[in-house]
């Protein structure tokens, strides 16, 4: 049992409001990703926070695709660190629809 | 609000809703509307499947349908509903080749389609894509064609939420568009729910996000019967530990195909002999069976640290090891895992839905203009379903059902009733400006994931689904006093949910029909009643009575 504790700081609001950040303590456990500990916040701590996932495991969908600590990566695949705060944000370059969640769908895809 | 008018309106676009699209428009119907609530062909099971997709090619070697069905007969247990089954393997074949056409890959071996023999399967005849990548080329070709057709318009982020039927035939549908936060009505000739299965419901499975039983749940709102709901397939070696990142949990069955590996207790010792199955010839032990065993000895104690059991390769030589592994070695190294030295923990995992909706060979439903396809179908597969029969079956019922349901919708005129969707549209409109309420949908799914895996999984008691099933009861009358948050876009609160909502009927339904079944048969084991008993070689229909409660009946 590891008592550790990892420190996530994450972008939150919609699109239209001015971005702040919101800091969560999460639980650490060996080999865990930085979206076990999205959905943990979501179960544990606030329902309210967006993030895009699917297939959790199989890193086919990427659909998880965020900015951690500036860069690119999926959630799903990126570890979990408990030695620093880790910053995430949406992926850069698309309109934020809101936290972590930017508009990735397909133009075509969409409703209008 | 917006307001869609369309002649086949498909929900769901994994593997059977991007063929029911297709279907559809080559039937001739010049609008056809294909929406899901995650990305298009992303969402679901369909890109996550590693292996294989069974179909009696004969190219490896000499095969037919009638033996394909035959083996998928045997391995039902009694309960396959034998039409369903035969076109199912009848018509895998055509969707295969016709895949093939369109370029999706099928692994060559001498310039024929490779097949292999997987368990259950009494010829080699399961064809695949290089390398674990059946589902992604299966996905991404199936997307390729549907983005050509002009006919079929797509939607992502579209939760349907109901099905909206006047005179007892379905007419149109609800749904919470999430990027606005919206609802969203659709008026439509017919509707193809391929909305995919329910192992999300279960705390330990190889599901993804959007696999919560929606399709379920939507079919028996709009009156419409499921079957054999009782049946969900565990798949017995899911892995367990160490923490594995970027691999399906399901990842190992490929490797017991091509190197056997050896199933052992917490003390290294063997025992799926124990349990009737005889491995000396390789990898036979099909999955209820190999899921039995494993349960059992993890509940007598024998169990590794995880509470599953060991699967070891450390008696193969690395040569082999490395030939077999190719490049997925590499990514066990980065994970910590050296098969060379040590074995990992598996355990049974909820893996696929052999219930679902009760369809005629029409994928017609008994609603009139509801039809069902995919995974969301019951019955195809009975108690226990071969492996590479998934991926056929949505691939063929679901060029079916579009094929149908093209041709119902032409038959028809508009039934659009907006006074009858208008319950659902305001359920959206009060849900999104928030509800203060004592716990989250989130929180609840996640207890919902647990009631499921203890007392509904692997190993079932009556008082176990008794439990069940009251607190399943309870939960839903505690939808109303849930907390939502206020927001439109993208609002996880409300899509939860919506989520919870769907999952707790379908959950009772799985739940009260394993209670009513009072026998041990395929994957579906009752610790009280551990005998299959020749009386209940029959299936079992729920319906949704008015009052909301679930009735069941079976059927010979
Ligand atoms: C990890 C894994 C590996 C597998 N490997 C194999 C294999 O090797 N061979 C095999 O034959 N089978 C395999 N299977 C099973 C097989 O993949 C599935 O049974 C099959 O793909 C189901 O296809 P489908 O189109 O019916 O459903 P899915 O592909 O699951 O698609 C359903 C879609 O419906 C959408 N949806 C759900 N609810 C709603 C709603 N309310 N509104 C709008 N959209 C909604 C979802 O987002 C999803 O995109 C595997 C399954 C898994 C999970
Ligand atoms: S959740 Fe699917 S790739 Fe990360």
């Amino acid at each position: 049992m590891t008592l550790a504790t990892a420190h996530l700081r994450i972008r939150r609001g919609s699109g239209d409001e001015p971005p702040r950040y919101d800091e969560f303590a999460v639980p650490f456990e060996d080999g865990a990703t930085v979206l076990d500990a999205l959905i943990w916040i979501r179960a544990q701590r606030d329902a309210s926070l967006a993030i895009r996932y699917s297939c959790i495991n199989a890193n086919v969908c990427k659909e998880c695709t965020i900015a951690i600590d500036g860069s690119v990566a999926y959630a799903c695949t990126t570890r979990l660190r408990a030695d620093r705060v880790v910053t995430l944000e949406p992926l850069p370059g698309k309109p934020v629809l809101r936290d972590l969640v930017a508009d990735t769908r397909p133009p075509r895809e969409r409703l209008e | 609000m917006t307001h869609i008018e369309t002649d086949v309106l498909i929900v769901g676009a994994g593997g059977a809703g991007m063929y029911a699209a297709i279907g559809a428009a080559r039937a001739g119907a010049k609008r056809v509307l294909l929406v899901d609530k995650s990305l298009v062909g992303r969402g679901g099971a369909t890109i996550m499947a590693q292996m294989t997709v069974a179909a009696a090619l004969g190219e490896e070697a000499p095969d037919d349908w009638p033996l394909h069905l035959a083996d998928t007969l045997a391995a039902g247990r009694g309960l396959c509903d034998e039409n369903l089954a035969a076109v199912l393997c009848r018509e895998a074949p055509v969707r295969i080749r016709e895949m093939d056409g369109w370029r999706v890959g099928w692994a060559r071996r001498d310039g024929h389609i490779a097949q292999v023999t997987a368990p259950g399967h009494s010829r080699p005849r399961c064809c695949y894509v290089d390398f674990l990548n059946t589902g992604p080329a299966v996905a991404a070709t199936l997307r390729r064609r549907v983005s050509r057709i002009d006919a079929i318009r797509r939607v992502s982020n579209l939760i349907v939420t109901d099905i909206v039927t006047t005179g007892g035939e379905a007419v149109g549908a609800v749904a919470l568009d999430q990027a606005e936060g919206e609802p969203v009505t659709i008026a439509t000739n017919a509707v193809v729910i391929a909305a995919g299965g329910l192992s999300r419901l279960f705390r330990r499975n190889s599901a993804s996000a959007n696999m919560g039983g929606d399709g379920y749940a939507l079919a028996l709102a709009a009156g419409a019967d499921l079957v054999d709901m009782e049946f969900v397939q565990f798949f017995p070696i899911g892995h367990l530990a160490p923490r594995l990142v970027g691999m399906d949990p399901i990842m190992w069955d490929p490797f017991r195909y091509k190197l056997g590996g050896r199933l052992l207790d917490g003390n290294g010792r063997e025992f799926l002999a124990d349990y009737g199955s005889d491995e000396s010839t390789g990898y036979t032990t099909p999955r209820d069976i190999a899921t039995y065993a494993i349960q059992k000895e993890v509940a007598a104690g024998r169990g590794s640290p995880h509470g599953g059991v060991y699967l070891s390769f450390t008696h193969v030589p690395r040569g082999d090891l490395d030939a077999a592994f190719g490049p997925v070695i590499e990514r066990l190294a980065r994970n910590g895992i050296d098969l060379g030295r040590m074995p990992v923990e598996v355990a049974p995992i909820a893996h696929y839905q052999m219930g679902g909706i009760a369809v005629d060979e029409t994928m017609a439903t008994r609603v009139p203009g509801l039809y069902a396809a995919g995974e969301a179908v019951g019955g195809a597969n009975g108690a226990n379903r071969l492996s590479g029969n998934a991926i056929p079956e949505a691939l063929v019922f679901g060029e079916r059902a579009g094929r149908f349901a093209a041709a119902h919708a032409k038959a028809r005129r508009d039934g659009w009733d907006a006074k009858r969707a208008a319950p659902a549209v305001d359920a959206i409109r009060r849900l999104r400006d928030g509800q203060r309420g004592n716990a989250s949908a989130a929180a609840l799914l996640e207890e919902l994931r647990e009631v499921m895996w203890r007392e509904v999984g692997p190993f079932r008691t009556a008082a176990g689904l008794v439990g069940a099933a009251n607190r399943l009861a309870s939960m839903r009358r505690a939808l109303a006093d849930l907390t939502v948050e206020p927001g439109r876009a993208f609002n996880p609160t409300l899509a939860d949910w919506f989520e919870l909502r769907a999952g707790l009927i379908a959950a009772e339904a799985v739940t009260q029909a394993a209670l009513a079944r009072q026998e041990s048969r395929g994957a579906h084991q009752r610790e009280d009643f551990p005998d299959t008993d020749p009386a209940w070689t029959c299936r079992q229909r729920v319906a949704l009575r008015p009052d909301g409660g679930l009735a069941l009946k079976a059927v010979r």
